[in-house]
């Protein structure tokens, strides 16, 4: 029987799940992935974490109790120190397999490799070596199972370019769904926000799709090309040592400046710490542009949805009415 | 130019001190006050931490008494702190306050960087009495450790309730002001006599209590609300697991002078339970827990400000390192909101837990 390897449905699992998931596969392991998210998994996680931490890692710890109801034979928690030379993710990132460990009981195995490509780029080939070895002694297998990961990766993050959300695209690297069209919305808004946070649907409740359904097209910050995203962020005073800090201010200074789009919404989770950082560095910056909308949202276990959906509405209107004022040639801006 | 700088605890004193040393001016803000956070937490966004808040109070409250310059030390991750004095600066900017800001952090590429901006605050002073300033603030910082240890241990033990807290604050001003090498090591001996002179009963019991956790916390009696004070008013002997003198040596020296002591006994001892580090001092708060259990310690108190990320890593698993070294530890959590007579019930409360424990462990003893 295969050995089966737990993946939380949560934090980087929405940057690299195409990846990990190839790389086990090819290495003849099942891979099992945490049930969506809902009610029962949040509250888990609420329930076995501590109060402060961020809710993120609260619902991270849901999804993980949430594998080993599955009866999976290990968990993968890499400790992501680092994903880009000279950088850090996050310091919650660095101890989370710490805490999880230490936190929860009747665990499967936890595979906690140290991923840190802060100071060597080989760091990774490394790191992923050493996981592979818990499943075969063969080298070679190993490094075709990384490539093939490392080739998955690069067609999701192609897929995120063109568009695509990434259940979607997960969807669509597994051929059960065609790559949808996008259809026509007279508003284009920008949505930034962690990774986990903006595309979890129960998080965030489901505010891409209920874009959509209000008539706005979503573009996120992984729909700008790396290049792009960087270069606006070295416009800061002192370069970001947050991967997905830097991601989101480059995005959003990116935005602000864009005619095209007609709205920002920057989506925080409660007590993020670097949220509370990036967070000002883009609303200074819109401000101080003052042309383009924007709607500052934070995310807490208590966020009720009515109380969103009635802002997500108003911003809409306002930023539609907005518009209309253009058009006709009286914008105030 | 006027320079000026955040506070934290007693960090004045040496900061102020190898400033002075290069005859450079200096604005000092108002100590640490409710105004100080209020303003501070008005115009910082909301889950910033305390520290972040308190230093744009500081930087706000300088201002206003004429500061033109901010030296501060920065970072490169991983936590927020490496990017206060950024955040910070462009926060008093949009207010219209005019700073001109220099950070001491270690350089992104050259080491030119940082000696150019250490050039901005010293001119054209020589390299050798730069150096001869940073060991003048260093020893300093290690006059104002040597009164403040003395005060852990006379605090529980005073006769006249106060008394220590009064020659405390005598010692550390006999400190601030000397202004040469000389009268700093007069000063120092001057201010332990002070210290020796509070009347003490050498033979009250007393429990020994170490407080762990987030620097700036730890530093700060407005950030703690003076729970040195309130712990040695209950007859409770503390220890810290870190001094102004090691904070001073890793962030304004980068970690220059060698062989001070250090943190690696903590890291060691953290080993089993936490084996990365993770910003601020959170592998070190979770190492202490075993170093203070080994040293007879009967407790330990994490104090951290809310939303601290390496502290909140640590408090997962702190439960496990209490049981696993048999420990009581108690997490105290800092916020605008937290009320000081609040924190003393819980304090109590604590402290009362250790003494029955002690007391337990005695009768237990007896009865072998
Ligand atoms: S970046 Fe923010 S939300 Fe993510 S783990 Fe860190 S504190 Fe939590
Ligand atoms: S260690 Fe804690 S208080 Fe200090 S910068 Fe980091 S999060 Fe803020």
């Amino acid at each position: 029987m295969p050995a089966g390897v737990g993946i939380p449905r949560a934090l980087l699992y929405y940057y690299y799940y195409p990846l990990w998931k190839e790389f086990f596969k090819t290495l003849g392991c099942e891979v099992i992935i945490s049930d969506k998210t809902n009610k029962a998994i949040l509250n888990d996680g609420l329930s076995h974490c501590v109060d402060e931490a961020c809710l993120p890692v609260k619902l991270a710890f849901g999804h993980v109790l949430n594998l080993a109801a599955k009866k999976v034979d290990y968990i993968f928690i890499p400790r992501l120190v680092s994903v880009a030379k000279g950088e850090y993710i996050c310091p919650k990132f660095l101890g989370f397999p710490d805490m999880v460990k230490h936190s929860l009981t009747g665990l499967p195995e936890i595979i906690d490799v140290t991923i840190n490509m802060r100071l060597k780029h080989r760091e990774l080939s490394k790191a992923y070596t050493q996981v592979g070895k818990l499943f075969t002694g063969n080298r070679v297998k190993i490094w075709q199972a990384y490539r093939r990961g490392e080739k998955a990766l690069k067609r999701y993050n192609q897929l995120l370019l063109e568009g695509c959300l990434p259940e979607e695209a997960f969807a669509v690297m597994e051929g059960k769904q065609k790559q949808s069209k996008l259809n026509s919305h007279d508003l284009k808004i920008a949505v930034i926000g962690h990774p986990y946070n903006i595309y979890d649907p129960y998080i965030s409740m489901n505010i891409i799709k209920r874009l959509n359904s209000m008539g706005a097209r979503v573009v996120t910050a992984d729909q700008l090309p790396e290049e792009v995203v960087r270069r606006e962020a070295a416009n800061l005073p002192k370069k970001l040592f947050w991967t997905l800090g830097q991601r989101m201010v480059g995005a959003g200074y990116s935005f602000v400046k864009d005619n095209n789009i007609d709205g920002i919404i920057n989506i925080v989770a409660f007590a993020c710490g670097p949220d509370s950082m990036t967070g000002e560095l883009i609303a200074r910056s819109s401000r101080k542009a003052g042309q383009t909308p924007f709607l500052n949202l934070t995310l807490d276990e208590h966020t009720g949805e009515a109380g969103v959906v009635t802002r997500i509405e108003a911003f809409l209107d306002m930023v539609r009415w907005k518009k209309s004022q253009q058009a006709a040639g009286l914008g105030s801006a | 130019m006027k320079v000026t700088f955040p506070h934290m605890g007693n960090l004045y004193i040496c900061v102020k001190g190898m400033l002075e040393f290069l005859d450079i001016e200096v604005i000092l803000p108002p100590a640490s006050s409710k105004r100080t956070l209020t303003l501070g937490a008005k115009y910082s966004p909301e889950f910033a931490c305390m520290p972040l808040k308190l230093n744009l109070g500081n930087l706000i409250e300088a201002s206003e008494l004429g500061a033109d310059t901010i030296m501060m030390a920065g970072g490169c991750g991983p936590c927020r702190f490496g990017y206060y004095a950024q955040i910070e600066h462009s926060i008093l900017q949009d207010l219209g306050y005019k700073y001109n800001l220099v950070v001491l952090e270690p350089p992104e590429k050259h080491i030119t960087e940082l000696t150019s901006r250490v050039r901005q605050i010293t001119g054209k002073k020589s390299w050798w009495k730069v150096i001869q300033a940073i060991k003048y603030g260093y020893l300093k910082s290690r006059a104002v450790d040597e009164v403040e240890l003395m005060s852990f241990k006379i605090r529980p033990r005073e006769l006249v309730t106060g008394e220590t807290d009064r020659a405390l604050a005598e010692a550390l001003k006999e400190i601030d002001r000397a202004g040469n090498m000389q009268e700093l090591k007069l000063a120092e001996v001057r201010g332990k006599e002070i210290m020796n002179d509070v009347a003490v009963d050498s033979r009250r019991p007393v429990i020994k209590v170490a407080l762990t956790g987030e620097i700036f916390t730890l530093l700060e009696p407005f950030a703690n609300l003076n729970i040195e004070r309130h712990l040695g008013r209950l007859a409770v002997e503390v220890d810290r697991s870190i001094y102004l003198s090691e904070w001073i040596n890793d962030h304004l020296f980068m970690g220059l002078l060698k062989g001070i002591r250090s943190t690696k006994e903590y890291c060691r001892s953290a080993a089993p339970y936490l084996n990365h580090f993770v910003g601020g001092h959170g592998l070190e708060t979770v190492g202490s827990i075993p170093v203070y259990a080994r040293q007879g310690y009967a407790g330990v108190i994490q104090v951290f400000p809310f939303t601290c990320m390496p502290e909140i890593v640590a408090e997962s698993i702190l439960p496990k390192v209490s049981a696993a070294n048999d420990i009581p530890v108690m997490t105290l959590i800092m916020d605008e909101h937290t009320g000081e007579a609040g924190m003393v019930t819980r304090l109590e409360a604590f402290v009362d837990l250790l003494e029955r424990r002690q007391n337990r462990g005695y009768t237990m003893k007896n009865a072998k």
